[in-house]
């Protein structure tokens, strides 16, 4: 070292441990972002990007291609709320979010609760109630289509062999968000329902015991154990629900293409139409908008909300 | 809970009225598969067995051709997941420096931004970096997650400290600690990631609808659709052996792999 040892206090000790120290801070920092560079990098342009230029799309008039023509502030958004088509198809979304939503959860406790019984070959039926998640959108499409058909579909024979009326369950707009929304429960159980199972077997297997002890029955043991134990879960599966439905696309462009009369013509499927079909991408965009503030508002939701009332192990 | 035989009886009806419901459709399509189109237009139960539905699904589709995409797309994605994601987790758990935090929230707010609402600007950028039609447009895009980085970042947490510092006693840089040990470690929740990864890669449908335009990376989900809608003479049979086709991959995945995934998705869940 070059330094005069006789003129080394203790500031210069202190001087040097600082630099160390910062050195070190500046190196793990390094190596921190080395880690953290490719995510970084690519959030950055497949996430945060778009989702600016999102909003600054909403604010103008866009030509075929994306390109801005016009500054039209927030002329999108009033013209939007104003238009029929897209006022319905909001309408449609969280209509579409309360067939779908409470009936999948519904069942899947149902199922779930059956599962978790310790049963011989219990595992075979685990896996036929889980096994939806391994059905991509566009196969469960095709098969409710199929049951669906006017004149060859399942549900209409079955109608008539009991002597009932057909039903046009994808061209009756009395029926066509119906038939959709049972779709999407069969589609959305198994997920559901792996979670709730998971949920159950995480609860503490003592505390039925001690209620069986007190000859508590079954019913007691589910309303006083189960349910209170499973609200975090349950609090999970509702809002990644909700999220799931306000995102739903596939199902209404291979069913219905959001007919009769836009009566399945939900907010995914309006944005596409308006961007990919009419061009209209500043439109677009400003409906994208409203799509990115809605799931804000249930995610933070799900973080707040689902910290506080809801009761943790 | 111990049951009487009574109610395990009632257990068992309830069990398997629930199964059959439930599988029912997909139960429906494999039969459908393997009947003749006669018999699924008369409506009547099947008379005859048949392969001929696959034949023609295969015959007058690339069928091959959308299958080998899918497996490509969804492979790749699968991969750069778990790259990205467990990268991601280690300087989370096992670096600390200046801005992690702010960077982990950055993380999260990811999550909040839903791929359908930035779809255009998405398309856009694919389209300017003449990544339409290609397996990079199909797969980039996809790599980051929040959800896989966040999964990775729990089971990492539960590696002893100790170890980190006993490596770094005996000079072991912090990459070489997380191939040679952490990541070992860490197996079950990287295959449980991987199955979730694939899966969910193999059952997209928006984006490749979007970013492809010819077959030559079309994939298997966009192909049924297409199989759905050319078939003028309601060749439900020929649908129904695509569908099937489409859907055996991600089942055997899930029958494999259902108890990691479950334990990996409640644990995403609950903590």
């Amino acid at each position: 070292m070059s330094m005069n040892p006789t003129l080394e206090t203790n500031e210069t000790y202190m001087y040097q441990f600082e630099r160390v120290k910062k050195s070190a801070r500046m190196k793990s920092f390094i190596k921190g972002m080395l880690f953290l560079f490719p995510s970084i990098l690519l959030f950055s342009v497949f996430v945060f990007y778009p989702m600016f230029k999102t909003i600054y799309l909403s604010f103008y008039l866009t030509d075929a291609k994306g390109s801005t023509t016009v500054f039209v502030g927030l002329e999108n958004y009033l013209n939007m709320f104003t238009n029929p088509i897209f006022l319905q198809s909001i309408k449609n979304t969280f209509l579409f979010v309360f067939y779908t939503v409470p009936p999948t959860v519904l069942i899947s406790l149902f199922l779930a609760i059956l599962a978790n019984e310790n049963l011989r070959g219990i595992g075979l039926f685990r896996t036929i109630y889980s096994s939806t998640i391994g059905i991509s959108v566009a196969a469960a499409s095709v098969f409710w289509l199929y049951l669906f058909n006017p004149t060859m579909g399942l549900l209409n024979k079955f109608l008539e062999a009991f002597g009932g009326e057909p039903v046009g369950w994808l061209t009756d707009p009395a029926w066509a968000l119906l038939s959709v929304s049972v779709t999407t429960i069969w589609m959305n159980i198994g997920f559901t329902f792996l979670i709730l199972l998971g949920g159950l077997q995480s609860i503490d297997r003592s505390l039925y015991e001690s209620a069986e002890v007190e000859g508590s029955g079954y019913f007691y043991k589910l309303r006083r154990i189960t349910i209170p134990m499973l609200s975090p879960t349950l609090f999970f599966v509702i809002t990644v629900s909700m999220i799931n439905s306000f995102q739903t696309f596939g199902q209404i462009d291979i069913l219905t293409q959001g007919g009769p009369a836009n009566e399945t013509s939900l907010i995914v499927y309006s944005i596409y139409r308006e961007a990919f079909v009419n061009y209209q991408f500043g439109s677009a965009s400003a409906q994208a908008v409203v799509l990115f503030i809605l799931i804000l508002v249930m995610t933070v939701i799900q973080f707040k909300l689902g910290e506080r009332r809801v009761h943790y192990q | 809970m111990i049951l009487s035989t009574g109610q395990k009886l009632l257990f068992y009806v309830l069990l398997i009225i629930s199964a059959l419901l439930l599988a029912g459709p997909a139960i429906m399509a494999i039969v459908m598969s393997f009947m003749t189109n006669q018999d699924i237009l008369t409506g009547s139960l099947p008379t005859k067995f048949t392969i001929e539905n696959y034949v023609s699904a295969f015959n007058g589709f690339p069928l091959t051709e959308y299958l080998f995409n899918s497996f490509i797309v969804s492979f790749v994605i699968m991969l750069g997941q778990l790259i990205l994601s467990s990268l991601a987790a280690y300087a989370f758990v096992f670096i600390e420096f200046k801005g992690r935090d702010l960077l982990f929230y950055l993380f999260i707010a990811t999550m909040m931004v839903p791929f359908e609402a930035s779809i255009i600007p998405n398309f856009h950028l694919i389209r300017d970096l003449d990544w339409i039609d290609t397996y990079s447009g199909l797969t980039i895009p996809f790599f980051a997650t929040a959800f896989g980085t966040f999964l990775l970042r729990q089971n990492f947490k539960g590696i002893p400290k100790e170890l980190r510092e006993a490596s770094q006693i005996i000079g072991m840089g912090d990459f070489k600690f997380f191939l040679t040990v952490v990541l070992p470690v860490s197996r079950t929740s990287l295959v449980t990631l991987g199955i979730y990864g694939f899966l969910t890669a193999w059952n997209m449908y928006l984006w490749p609808l979007l970013a492809t335009t010819n077959d030559t990376v079309r994939t298997v989900q966009i192909g049924l659709k297409q199989l759905q809608t050319q078939e003028q003479l309601n060749e439900w049979g020929v649908i129904m052996a695509g569908a099937v086709i489409v859907i055996i991959p991600t089942l055997i995945l899930l029958f494999l792999g259902q108890k990691k995934l479950q334990k990996g998705l409640t644990e995403g869940a609950v903590k």
